[in-house]
């Protein structure tokens, strides 16, 4: 799609900063541009393996175009991207990606096997119908989120936080080693939430290594050993004892987080006054 | 249009009565197989207008005679195939493409006219004909790609301008034809409306490997096309060739288009591929039983189609074709057993239904509840709820004759044990989405049978818990316990 940009990458050494070769995921200097406005500057950042990593910004900063840009979902203007030291197009089957649940209509003729059973089908191949070992193992990973009684509805009769689930359990059954996931906690029901939360867990538990694009800033300590404070470049990254403080988080979202300071501000000595 | 007869009645030509070989393999690939030589097309349209008889019914559906059992069987291959690539068209969202595709063949039949006339051929051998068809429907549809990758415009508008444009270029180009003068130039037309009475043996060998073609494709690809109309940028995560893809199911629209233009015409064709997946997808919730359906639906319309043009001479076949497969379309709107209208009417009444019972339930449930198990009169009932005396008489004799509650003298109810049980489960079940959606309003749980799905499945147990100490601290009384044991 953009071979020059890939070619050069290839035996280029960066100069900028030291990237380790085996890491899960390294982006060198990547910049992407949607309709000639950059929506990215310059992201240079390492993902350790078997973290759980949260990837937190304001509206508009890219998060979702971070992860489409890895996988090659939109453009690169420049810069490369590496999986365990290879391109991504060489490293397909080591990721696992799970989109936002809006991405697709849910009216779509198929039940909730079908949909995870669609995980397998870069190991089914070309012109290879789905069998049952193929059925077996979605079953089984709709189970592991808690959806195997529902395995046979349709997928619009399911609720949001169940849709969800199934494509959190759609990318499981990959049996990746690194995860991509747009959003999962979005609008999703309290088992949902907990259901994410223990494949996290039991997913780092196994060395996996996942990114979340995630917008509630109250759950990050919580959820993620690391995170990524984007704002259309990389404010921060790295540990969420370290990275997650309240100047770079001031630094991510600016003005807006400053107006709501003000605000509580405002509120709290209004309140205090007789 | 005109009422013009086809250009060459006056030289009957024999027909090709050689058996209707099954093609040998697919390897006869498809552009092959439009190219292959054919003699233009005999008219076999009498003038009379005689209603048919019950002898010339019964030659017609018992296929006896050669020539119906010609467009009878390229019809309704015509229409299995058409179902069958229709499917992943409407489930890519590709149906206006498919008919703006269809239009835009128009120019293309014209200009291989004036390419095969002006080099001293005969202008309509129909195999050139067909090639331009398709040459200009793929233009069109690479057009519409264009405008909208590279202009701002929106679909609709990229798809209405070359709709528009390559038909009206058609046109005039029909007239430049008839300008030149050269005299089999009549019967062009046809491919605007269809002519299924002119298909020959030979045309229908081509439809019919065409069909085979486009099943053989859509069973080896079914899990491809599936990915690619369900969510195409997953499939490319993983590495599956989507532009390929679309491209491959777009050629297949094509060659059925352009097998279909002789038979249905461009202006109908879109119907053939359009209708019989939508009227499918009232039947199933299953993509394969929806993509049998189509084929099924698409097929009889077809034969029904062709059968009826073939019994009443001038009726244009391919609009009774599209008759056809709009009635059949209606009657699964109607009666789909899945999505049909009737089975939605009737649910919404059976949930109606369950609501009003539950209300009952529920409203002798808390009139008795707080420890004065007993009975519960018509007017305390009455008191709880909106409900006429009318509606309140009608549910208490529905529960009384499910067993869920008995009758007593004086207008007194009592439940039942297992009424009670019910009750309870249903008060319970209630409270706790109440505070549910108090304490976490924020996320509703859309989608939920509150009372069909154990709120502990839709919930979690543990949340469920947090909320039944939150409902005990908020009311003296405190939530009834389930009558199961949790997390059954």
């Amino acid at each position: 799609m953009e071979p020059n940009t890939l070619k050069l990458g290839t035996d280029q050494q960066p100069e900028l900063h030291e990237h380790s070769q085996d890491a899960p995921l390294a982006i060198h200097d990547m910049t992407v541009a949607y309709h000639r406005k950059p929506v990215l500057w310059d992201v240079d950042l390492d993902v350790p393996e078997g973290k759980l990593i949260g990837i937190v910004g304001p509206n508009g900063a890219g998060k979702s175009t971070l992860i489409k840009a890895v996988m090659e979902l939109v453009p690169k203007a420049s810069g490369r991207v590496m999986i365990y030291g290879k391109p991504y197009r060489k490293q397909r089957h080591l990721v696992g990606y799970v989109p936002q649940r809006e991405s697709v209509d849910w009216d779509f003729p198929v039940s909730a096997l079908d949909v995870v059973a669609m995980g397998r089908y870069g190991r089914i191949g070309w012109f290879r119908p789905v069998r049952k070992a193929d059925r077996d193992a979605a079953m089984e990973a709709l189970d592991r989120v808690g959806m195997a009684e529902f395995a046979r509805r349709q997928i619009s009769q399911l609720s949001g936080g169940q849709q969800q689930r199934v494509f959190l359990a759609r990318a499981l059954v990959q049996d990746a080693r690194l995860y991509m996931m747009d959003e999962p906690f979005a609008a999703v029901d309290a088992a949902t939430e907990q259901a994410i939360v223990r494949i996290l867990h039991d997913l780092r538990g196994r060395g996996r290594t996942v990114l979340v694009v995630h917008h509630d800033l109250q759950t990050v300590p919580e959820y993620f050993d690391h995170v990524i404070l984007l704002n259309m470049r990389v404010v921060a990254h790295g540990p969420v004892s370290e990275v997650f403080t309240p100047e770079n988080l001031q630094k991510t979202y600016g003005g807006r987080l400053t107006l709501l300071d003000e605000a509580g501000e405002a509120l709290r000595r209004g309140g205090g006054k007789p | 249009m005109s009422g013009r007869q086809s250009g060459d009645q006056g030289a009957e030509r024999r027909r090709d009565r050689g058996p209707c070989k099954r093609a040998a393999g697919l390897a006869v690939l498809l552009l092959l197989a439009i190219g292959t030589p054919l003699m233009g097309a005999g008219s076999i349209t009498d003038n009379s207008m005689e209603l048919p008889g019950s002898r010339e019914i019964w030659q017609v559906m018992t296929l006896r005679d050669y020539n119906t059992r010609v467009v009878v069987l390229g019809t309704a291959s015509l229409g299995l195939a058409a179902g069958m690539i229709g499917t992943f068209m409407l489930l890519r969202k590709r149906a206006l493409l498919g008919d703006a595709l269809s239009h835009a063949t128009l120019p293309g039949i014209a200009i291989a006219f004036i390419l095969m006339a002006s080099h001293g051929g005969d202008g309509k051998h129909l195999g050139g004909l067909l090639l331009g068809a398709a040459a200009t429907g793929l233009l069109g549809v690479g057009c519409i790609l264009l405008i909208r990758r590279f202009t701002r415009l929106k679909e609709d508008a990229a798809l209405g301008i070359v709709l528009s444009v390559f038909f009206g270029l058609g046109v005039a180009l029909l007239g430049v034809i008839q300008k030149m003068g050269t005299g089999s130039a009549a019967g062009l037309e046809s491919f605007i409306y269809g002519k299924t009475a002119s298909m020959l043996a030979s045309d229908a060998r081509i439809i019919g490997v065409t069909a085979l073609v486009v099943a053989v494709a859509c069973a080896l690809l079914f899990k491809e096309f599936t990915l690619l109309c369900f969510d195409p940028a997953y499939a490319r995560t993983g590495g599956w060739p989507v532009v390929l893809l679309d491209l491959t199911l777009m050629t297949f629209v094509t060659a059925v288009t352009v097998i279909g233009l002789q038979a249905v015409g461009l202006i109908l064709i879109i119907a053939m591929l359009i209708i019989p997946p939508a009227a499918a997808r009232f039947w199933t919730e299953r993509l394969l039983w929806m993509l049998v359906l189509s084929a099924l639906i698409g097929a009889l319309s077809g034969m029904i189609g062709a059968a009826a043009s073939a019994l009443v001479p001038r009726m244009p076949a391919g609009a009774i074709i599209v008759v056809t497969a709009s009635l059949l379309f209606t009657v699964s709107l109607l009666f789909g057993t899945s999505r049909g209208a009737l089975r939605r009417w009737s649910q919404r009444r059976e949930l109606n239904r369950k609501i009003e019972r539950q209300n009952l339930l529920r409203a002798v449930y808390e009139l008795t509840e707080d420890g004065l198990r007993g009975d519960v009169s018509t007017a305390s009932l009455m008191g709880k709820r909106a409900w006429t005396p009318r509606e309140l008489a009608r549910l208490m004799r529905l529960a009384v004759r499910e067993g869920s509650a008995v009758d007593l003298p004086g207008g007194m109810l009592r439940l039942t044990e297992d009424g009670a049980d019910e009750a309870r489960r249903l008060v319970r079940n209630h409270r706790l989405w109440e505070m549910y959606l108090i304490t976490h309003a924020d996320v509703a749980a859309s989608h939920v049978d509150r009372d069909a799905d154990a709120i502990e499945h839709v919930l979690g147990r543990e949340m469920v818990s947090k909320l039944e100490r939150a409902l005990e601290e908020k009311q003296q009384s405190a939530v009834p316990r389930s009558p199961h044991t949790i997390g059954e």
